[in-house]
């Protein structure tokens, strides 16, 4: 069975088609990377496995969106406890503004959980995950705005482990970082990819290539591509996306 | 013959210049000029006695103490009722109501509630509190209507506060699987708090100054005691302002007694907007919302 696999994805903004037939898979614990062109629906498809796009109004989705087998679309879903599966992380880093600690403990404690020990058993192992632990052990209880904006990405990523998803969705994570910062959040991808299935939407094409086992070129609204990255990168089949990496075009 | 072009284009922007420049010191030098003359006019009455005093001799003498504690009971009293539903309202509005027209139609109401003048819910106020549900000139009745008058501006001033903070945090929050409500009690209003408060302390200027909605519901002529309870009546320091004015029973004697109680009324007005201004001075620098 697949971690994660989306069956004739159609979604539909009003009148705007903006996935097309969308059937993809992703095996545990490997990254997948969504590349394409600004508006192609990358983001939008990303957000299908949390399903964030029921925030938006007239939203219109038919096709299945498996998680574990699981239609996350089904009837009985609870979409809280959806999330609490399949965490993500945003384009621009975005902590509370509340302490580093809080800002950790927060999934947990809307999730009803109130065991001190626990919680702070939790953060301490989120923040080690997130390689954010020996940045900020001294100073948990100081505002989260007080970091850098790589260390806040870092923590937004810790903050997501700490409900303990098995799905991580990355939305262009690195996006608004400076090169050291990017690379420090490329090397974690790499170490969290042994517990987590991550997915990646990016617009570098050489963070794509470093971080990911599979990639996905998105154009228009369809999947156009669909392999492993070193074969999408050094072979594709579609000229469009050889194109695309080239950068000849997007 | 260009150059001469460019001397007077430059000469036509000084003088617009200092005209913008005029005009926006006259705003300014219009309210020193009203508190300038409130102050010569009033500050002979004002004293330790004359705050804390009740009105004597046909308010020619004494002080305005009850009128005092009646305001301050009815900006307590409307904001009791004002504020929770408020900002309950606002809260509906702009995080649970999806765009549409029953949106639009509260949004268009809110408005036209805020265009109704205060006479109009003097008016209602009387007609509903006072006598269909029986409260009697009361502070009850005269806090609702009060607090109706504001509705509008704390549902506004709240929808903005809410507004300001930044679609991301809330998806941050839902995405780590916490409810809508989760999500705006936890993340969303302590973000907007210092805005909100600070449309609640606008709004409270406003109470502790409208005659109108308090004319027909809860103002006493004059009432040298304090009161017992919700259903009593109190002074009020605007309606006390103006019944030392029109109709005193001696209106010459009592005439500095009047710049006294304005000098008060408007001092309660401008410490509430320096409260506000801190408020949101201090509280908007520790909460990043956008």
């Amino acid at each position: 069975m697949h971690k994660i696999e989306t069956k004739e994805i159609n979604l539909h903004y009003g009148n705007f088609h903006a996935l097309k037939g969308i059937n993809l898979v992703a095996k545990e614990n490997t990254v997948t990377a969504l590349i394409g062109p600004s508006g192609c629906g990358k983001s939008t498809y990303l957000r299908l496995f949390n399903r964030m796009n029921d925030l938006i109004d007239n939203v219109e989705i038919s096709g299945q969106v498996l998680v574990d087998g699981e239609d996350i679309y089904g009837r009985r879903v609870q979409v809280d406890d959806l999330r609490k599966k399949v965490g993500m992380v945003f384009q621009k880093p975005n902590p509370f503004p509340k302490s580093i600690y809080e800002n950790v403990a927060y999934g947990l404690r809307v999730n009803g959980i109130n065991d001190k020990k626990f919680i702070e058993e939790r953060v301490l192992s989120s923040l080690q995950q997130a390689a954010l632990w020996e940045e900020v052990k001294d100073k948990l209880n100081k505002s989260a705005f007080e970091l850098s904006g790589g260390q806040q990405q870092r923590l937004c990523i810790a903050r997501a482990l700490a409900v303990q998803p098995s799905v991580l969705l990355m939305d262009e994570p690195a996006s608004a970082l400076d090169p050291l910062s990017t690379s420090k959040i490329e090397e974690l991808i790499h170490i969290l990819k042994k517990d987590y299935t991550i997915i990646i939407v990016t617009h570098n094409m050489q963070q794509a290539g470093r971080v990911s086992d599979y990639t996905a070129f998105f154009y228009m609204g369809t999947l156009v591509e669909f392999n492993e990255t070193k074969i999408i990168f050094t072979n594709p089949k579609n000229t469009q996306t050889q194109n695309y990496i080239t950068g000849r075009f997007g | 013959m260009k150059i001469s072009i460019n001397q007077r284009k430059r000469y036509t922007q000084n003088v617009a210049f200092w005209v913008f420049r005029l005009l926006s010191f006259m705003v300014v030098a219009i309210l020193f000029v009203i508190l300038g003359f409130l102050i010569y006019n009033g500050i002979k009455v004002i004293s330790w006695d004359f705050l804390t005093q009740m009105p004597q001799d046909g308010m020619t003498k004494g002080g305005i103490f009850p009128a005092i504690i009646g305001t301050l009971y009815l900006i307590a009293g409307s904001m009791l009722f004002a504020f929770p539903v408020g900002v309950l309202s606002a809260i509906y509005m702009n995080e649970y109501a999806k765009d549409g027209w029953i949106k639009k139609l509260l949004n268009q109401m809110t408005g036209n509630l805020a265009g109704i003048p205060s006479i109009v819910f003097g008016l209602f106020g009387m007609a509903l509190f006072v006598n269909k549900f029986g409260f009697g000139d009361s502070i009850l009745a005269g806090s609702l209507t009060l607090g109706l008058m504001v509705l509008p501006v704390i549902i506004r001033t709240t929808e903005e506060a809410l507004k300001a903070v930044n679609d991301t945090f809330r998806h941050a929050s839902l995405a780590l699987g916490s409810s809508k409500w989760q999500t705006t009690r936890r993340v969303v209003l302590p973000m907007a708090f210092p805005n909100i408060i600070t449309g609640v302390i606008l709004s409270i200027g406003r109470v502790s100054g409208e005659t109108a909605p308090i004319l027909f519901t809860v103002a006493a002529y004059f009432l040298p005691r304090l009161p017992h309870g919700i259903f009593d009546q109190v002074m009020a320091l605007p309606y006390h302002l103006y019944v030392i004015i029109t109709s005193g029973t001696n209106i010459e004697e009592s005439r500095p007694m009047a710049y006294g109680t304005a000098l008060v009324l408007i001092t309660i007005v401008l410490i509430m907007n320096l409260i506000a201004n801190a408020f949101r001075r201090y509280f908007g620098k520790k909460v990043k919302i956008s």
